[in-house]
């Protein structure tokens, strides 16, 4: 009995073939395909992976594949694969409080510290609070700020909480205590757009961050001297995004359509490397293909315990190579923007010594303007929300458009990545917020509840709960 | 009062008295008593009168007071926090001015099951049977007068088809079927063109609501999914009611505004 064969060739997702071309048996599925992955590349440990042929994902058998596309046997099959995420986050399907009452203004923004224990969430009330996720109830209130607290930013040693408000004020807080340390310190002449902090691999513990205001200049702190070490201005218009690089490179985004990458010397200047000009529109958001790993330092999934400084900045920097994909492949960035496209940016292999950043891919298909894009956890993907009320998925090597993901009735605002890649939350003006699952590319779960826009959203780095919050006052905790 | 300027021409030509800033210094000096024993001495409405004309001066040059002290010292003044607090992707963006869009479908449905609503145009003039039908003879000899054409606005709805035409009794002309409305959101203040998907009462009787006929005053139902709005359960909301403002048989087109 002749056993029906099918040339593939395995190739992992930037091109390089695993192997030659093989003779695979046609009913070789999901399961063989893994372990013939697993022992080409000699893991210890058998990891899941997820198989693409022409970028649609292989459920069935190979040779199923093969009839129902009518794909000649005699050519070879290329399958991609792709790694997945060891653990698996549990979708998030239900409201397990609604705190309301302790914010008096709308709350604007919330994040998790990068180890998941603690949340904070910056609100139109000028406080800042921090949360015992425990107990699901408000353990301190941070007061200092004048105006609405726009940004606010854990460090990725999770000892130092940042905020900035609408008057430009930059305010540091003692997460431990919640209380403020120092005054509030002022440089920014308008509101505060985004902070970043210094990736942990580069310093530890973190001691400078980078904030960028409407008035256009971006300025590099430092937490313990709490005073301005670099003022980086050169944009015309307001900055609205910054990010700061694993590499030391600092990337600000801004309304005049430019993105301007800053270097800083060891004499301690900031220097401009680079201004990447091609949007039309302004910049709205900017997202690094290592941006989680950056984020949350050397926490991860396993929900380690602390160990010695110099172990943490070795557990940062192993994380950060692993993210980045093979050794001397760089990050990438890409970059959401008013004229309804994306853009991803790789540094180009050219003759000048500079890298320069070169668009890889223009990703268009947006009917209104982008707000947020972020790349997820693990680079393989791109999520863009935008104002058309859908959020599209894009390859994170190529830039290929995969899917759209429709169901919200209004502007989507914000979206969070759930730690294994595998699910997307999506935050908008029509007062849901939704999980998508990536495999199936449908939606998971609705979760209505909010009273009004919500505007913020973040998904805790050890995927155990979800925190939204907007206009209506009330903090959500999900499930 | 002097009829002429005969004071005028005498101080011209002779100059003043030799003591006559003297006197007027003095007598000015002498108008603040003057006037202290005027306002302790007078009785009724004139004291009465003068002690308020007093009293305002004096409240007036308390407040001129206070304000030329405030500027002496300078403080920064504590501004009170702004409403409106947004995130910073809003911030330079002009969002419409908004209001609440959500309304409780619970309140909805009991309003629903009552038939009674709050509607911005609670009485309407009602409409006279001769004024909404005219007649239409037929028969051989034109005697017969059973059928009527119906001469004010109408809905038919998407599947409709006249009856056979020898048995319809009541003509709704195709020149005044509407299926849009130009509805307005009361809050917003800004117009939609709508599809209308059903009228759900016309306030001059049940029969003009069967018939579909759409006079100032209807409740009608129109299609709101190009709002994008949501029930607090996470549905999509693509129905609404709205109330017609005008007289859509003397306009051509119909005006309605919504009832949140």
């Amino acid at each position: 009995m002749a056993m029906n064969t099918v040339m593939c060739l395995l190739t992992d997702a930037e091109g390089t073939p695993l192997g030659s071309a093989m003779y695979i048996p046609h009913n070789a599925g999901h399961l063989q395909l893994t372990n013939l992955v697993n022992t080409f590349i000699n893991n210890e440990v058998k990891l899941s992976y997820s198989f693409y042929v022409s970028d649609e994902e292989l459920l069935v058998s190979v040779g199923t594949y093969m009839e129902r596309n009518s794909v000649s046997v005699e050519n070879v099959l290329k399958i991609v694969y792709r790694q997945q995420a060891v653990f698996r986050i549990r979708p998030v399907y239900r409201c397990s409080q609604t705190i309301r009452d302790v914010h008096e203004g709308e709350i604007l923004c919330v994040s998790f510290s990068p180890d998941g224990k603690n949340l904070a969430s910056g609100s139109g009330d000028t406080t800042v609070r921090l949360w015992d996720l425990n107990t699901e109830t408000p353990m301190f209130t941070c007061k200092g700020h004048n105006e609405h607290v726009l940004a606010v930013a854990w460090s990725p040693d999770v000892k130092c909480l940042v905020s900035g408000d609408r008057d430009g004020k930059v305010c540091c807080w003692d997460p431990s205590k919640g209380e403020l340390q120092g005054n509030a310190l002022s440089g920014h002449k308008k509101w505060i757009c985004g902070i970043a902090w210094e990736p942990a691999h580069l310093s530890y513990p973190s001691r400078r961050f980078v904030t960028c205001g409407k008035d256009g200049d971006a300025r590099i702190w430092d937490f313990t001297l709490k005073r301005t070490l670099i003022v980086l201005s050169g944009h015309t218009r307001a900055v609205t995004c910054v990010k700061w690089g694993g590499d030391g490179t600092i990337y600000t985004g801004s309304q005049d359509s430019t993105i301007r990458m800053w270097e800083i010397t060891h004499q301690g200047q900031g220097i401009l490397k680079h201004i990447l000009k091609d949007h039309a529109g302004w910049v709205n958001s900017l997202s690094l293909s290592t941006e989680y790993v950056l984020r949350t330092g050397a926490f991860d999934h396993t929900r380690q315990v602390t160990c010695s400084d110099e172990e943490m900045k070795k557990i940062a920097l192993e994380r950060y190579i692993k993210a980045k994909g093979k050794v001397d492949s760089p990050e990438r960035l890409v970059s959401g923007s008013d004229d309804f496209t994306i853009i991803l940016w790789e540094p180009s292999v050219s003759l000048q010594p500079k890298q320069k950043m070169v668009t890889t891919a223009r990703l268009t298909g947006h009917q209104q303007l982008v707000n947020h894009v972020y790349f997820s956890p693990n680079g393989q993907w791109i999520a863009s929300a935008s104002f058309d009320k859908s959020v599209k998925l894009w390859d994170g090597v190529t830039g290929k458009f995969i899917t759209a993901f429709r169901g919200h009735a209004n502007c989507v605002y914000q979206i969070s990545w759930s730690p294994d890649s595998r699910m997307l939350l999506s935050c908008s003006k029509d007062s849901t917020l939704k999980v998508w699952e990536i495999g199936t590319k449908k939606l998971k779960h609705d979760l209505p509840g909010h009273e009004d826009e919500v505007w913020a959203v973040d998904w805790s780095p050890d995927g155990e709960k979800v925190a939204s919050g907007g206009l209506g006052k009330a903090l959500k905790l999900w499930k | 009062m002097p009829q002429g300027d005969y004071i005028e021409l005498h101080k011209k030509r002779h100059g003043r008295r030799l003591d006559y800033e003297e006197r007027k210094r003095k007598k000015e000096a002498r108008q603040v008593h003057k006037r202290s024993k005027q306002a302790q001495n007078s009785i009724g409405i004139k004291g009465k009168m003068i002690a308020k004309k007093n009293y305002a001066e004096k409240a007036q040059m308390k407040k001129t007071l206070k304000m030329h002290e405030e500027s002496s010292s300078r403080r920064k003044a504590d501004e009170d926090v702004q409403e409106g607090a947004v995130p910073a992707y809003l911030l330079d963006r002009e969002n419409t001015t908004r209001a609440k869009v959500l309304s409780n479908t619970i309140k909805q449905k009991r309003k629903e099951k009552a038939g009674k609503w709050e509607v911005p145009l609670p009485k309407v003039r009602p409409v006279a049977e001769d004024e909404m039908f005219r007649v239409i003879r037929s028969g051989k000899r034109k005697t017969k007068q059973w059928k009527r054409m119906v001469t004010k606005a109408t809905f038919v709805g998407p599947g409709f088809t006249r009856k056979p035409p020898k048995y319809e009794r009541f003509i709704r002309p195709s020149g005044l079927r509407f299926t849009k409305a130009h509805v307005t959101h009361p809050e917003l203040r800004c117009t939609f063109c709508l599809e209308i998907i059903g009228i759900k009462k016309n306030p001059n009787g049940p029969m003009y609501t069967s018939l579909g006929v759409m006079t100032r005053g209807t409740i009608i139902e129109v299609n709101v999914s190009e709002l994008g709005l949501v029930t607090p359960a996470g549905k999509v909301v693509w129905g609404k009611y709205a109330q017609v403002t005008n007289n859509p048989e003397n306009d051509g087109c119909i005006n309605a505004v919504l009832l949140v």
